[in-house]
């Protein structure tokens, strides 16, 4: 890097330069005339939160090696406080604004509070079930972590005031493409700088060998639980801006399918892989999208897309166990790595007695 | 403690796992620049002995003191930033990791910062992985690992992952290493050559080296002072010729031809 060059300045021009792209595709897409394009619209933000959602969990079941069944939890962490801080107190503020710009301001601004106290709270509550991921691995983790999720779940069932069961209905529209894709790009970036450092290397560590790690003097304790603290705040956000988008919540949606929803996109791509987590969520969010007019061919109108999605993800791991990607990024499987030892060699291994 | 400049200072230590008494009784001071061998037969409580040096264990009875510090509350990397660093018997790389990453964690101590740093790329997040590079690239070099620096570690020969243990321990710049059978699994030639880079990395990093091997040669050839284990308790220490010729030594190897014929 060149050092004439503050890191900010250089940080700050690539970032106007993407919100200026988002702005534009924001006009953009809605200007396409295609009939219903708000659905497809529609389509291209959920799968910007399913982006967000399977990066910032790849953070704790990828790098971190540390394998969390609650993702929807956090989620639902993030969504209900934030919708909950909108809905009583900032949307009846919003209303004495005369309409104009500066309500425009205010409503984007409001946003940004509700959707960041989201991923604080959600982000503190990542904290608390990291701190059981100090004594527990593997499959008693998942486990305590699933029942985190429906934990929270069952909570909010008996909040009256954010709905409980009948959903939190009256939420404002205040989410749209641009925050949706600006925090999903703020995440992979986040995500992407962590792995390239200290902080990355250590989760790395953690993920590989525990015991190790620690001989390396690696705080492994405490790496956990900052992997957790990272992957569940931007959770939080991401389940914010849902809330926001949809205008109504239900703690139906936070049910621990949606946990395995996430991990599925995470693990189809390659634990690991920053990028592969992208090419899953993406695909995972338009494949069942896309497969709906398969109906149209069925006898008896009967609709077999749940049927083909499970078979195309059986398939999918039977031939790639290992993920889309592996542990790999997508250059590097595309220009594939200098290295051209084949992965498995364990013949040429030499002197190498079994231990 | 008695000896106020050891690196390293056990005193009495020892270690029961239920009924079973790994360790009795064992002291050990290193002081800096010493080369001490650690040997016994299998099952004498060698690797028992590294891991309560390393905070892996809590002894149960006894002290251990690393630089005039007390480590009984200490977990492993509290441990390893007083600095003393280890390998493993069975190499535990980071498998996953490119070669260059491995020993970066290595320095971890030295390298981290904060995420913020990371996230920002700020003039510190460039100093630090700067340095990180170059020292981690000086150490391959040492090995003669710098051309593989971008492998995998678990496609390394069996060789080199040895080799890249130990530069992945000196990264974290110890003054005290400790090498749980560093020449397991390695042919004549190759332990030969072991032995002149651990006399070289000594020497190189000022820094004291305790080793456990079963390779006799290996021990009797480069450390100055031996420790023999067995059963949990220390049956003899000295010079290696004073060891050598120990008659309580070689009783305790008979019944282990193979070692006993390296005697």
């Amino acid at each position: 890097m060149t050092k004439s060059f503050p890191w900010w300045l250089r940080d700050f021009l690539w970032l106007a330069l993407f919100v200026a792209v988002l702005i534009g595709l924001a006009y953009g897409l809605e200007a396409i005339p295609i009939a219903g394009i708000a659905y497809y619209n529609r389509i291209l933000v959920i799968m910007g939160i399913n982006i967000t959602l399977a990066v910032s969990l790849n953070i704790i079941n990828g790098h971190a090696g540390q394998f969390s069944l609650g993702h929807a939890g956090f989620m639902a962490v993030g969504a209900y406080f934030s919708a909950y801080l909108t809905f009583y107190h900032f949307a009846p503020r919003l209303e004495k604004i005369p309409e104009g710009t500066e309500q425009w301001l205010m409503q984007n601004v409001y946003l940004l509070i509700a959707v960041l106290c989201g991923g604080l709270l959600a982000a503190f509550a990542g904290y608390l079930v990291g701190l059981p991921s100090l004594r527990l691995r593997g499959d008693y983790l998942a486990i305590v972590t699933l029942g985190f999720g429906e934990i929270i779940r069952v909570f909010i069932l008996n909040i009256d005031k954010i709905g409980a069961a009948r959903g939190f209905s009256g939420i404002p529209h205040w989410s749209n493409f641009f925050w949706v894709f600006f925090v999903c790009g703020l995440t992979v970036l986040v995500s992407w700088r962590l792995v390239q450092s200290s902080v990355g290397r250590a989760f790395l560590a953690v993920r590989e060998d525990q015991i190790a790690a620690e001989a390396m003097g690696v705080d492994t304790t405490r790496y956990k639980v900052k992997a957790f603290v990272i992957g569940s705040f931007f959770a939080g956000v991401a389940g914010g801006l849902y809330a926001h988008y949809t205008m109504y919540l239900n703690p139906q949606a936070f049910m621990f399918v949606k946990s395995f929803e996430v991990v599925a996109m995470v693990v189809l791509g390659g634990l690991g892989s920053i990028s592969g987590s992208v090419v899953a969520a993406v695909i995972l969010t338009f494949l069942p999208e896309g497969l709906r007019p398969v109906k149209d061919f069925m006898p008896g109108g009967r609709d077999p897309r749940m049927v083909i999605y499970s078979l195309m993800l059986i398939v999918l791991m039977l031939t790639r166990p290992q993920g889309l990607l592996g542990r790999r990024e997508l250059w590097q499987v595309l220009r594939r790595r200098k290295d051209a030892v084949p992965v498995d060699n364990k013949e040429d291994e030499g002197s190498a007695p079994i231990q | 403690m008695a000896n106020g400049n050891a690196l390293l200072d056990a005193q009495d230590v020892t270690i029961r796992f239920g009924g079973l008494t790994a360790v009795s009784h064992f002291n050990l001071t290193i002081q800096p620049h010493e080369l001490v061998g650690l040997i016994g037969p299998n099952g004498a409580g060698k690797t028992t002995v590294f891991n309560m040096l390393t905070g892996v264990y809590k002894p149960t009875e006894g002290e251990i003191c690393v630089g005039g510090v007390s480590t009984h509350d200490f977990k492993p990397y509290q441990i390893t930033a007083l600095g003393v660093a280890r390998t493993f018997q069975n190499i535990r790389l980071f498998k996953e990791l490119s070669v260059l990453d491995n020993v970066k964690i290595g320095g971890h101590i030295h390298y981290k910062y904060a995420g913020t740093s990371a996230v920002l790329h700020t003039n510190r997040f460039h100093a630090a992985e700067e340095t990180a590079e170059k020292e981690a690239f000086d150490l391959l070099k040492i090995f003669g690992l710098e051309s593989r620096a971008d492998y995998y570690a678990k496609n390394l020969p069996y060789g080199d992952q040895r080799r890249l243990e130990i530069a992945r321990a000196l990264a974290a710049r110890p003054k005290l290493l400790l090498l749980d059978e560093p020449a397991a699994g390695l042919n004549d030639r190759e332990t030969l050559d072991l032995m002149e880079t651990i006399h070289d990395i000594r020497d190189r990093f000022d820094i004291a080296i305790l080793v456990i091997e079963h390779n006799m040669e290996l021990v009797m050839g480069i450390c100055e002072r031996i420790i023999v284990l067995s059963f949990g308790k220390t049956i003899a220490q000295g010079t290696p010729d004073e060891v050598r010729a120990n008659p309580v030594v070689v009783e305790a190897y008979l019944g282990e031809p193979a070692e006993a014929a390296g005697l």
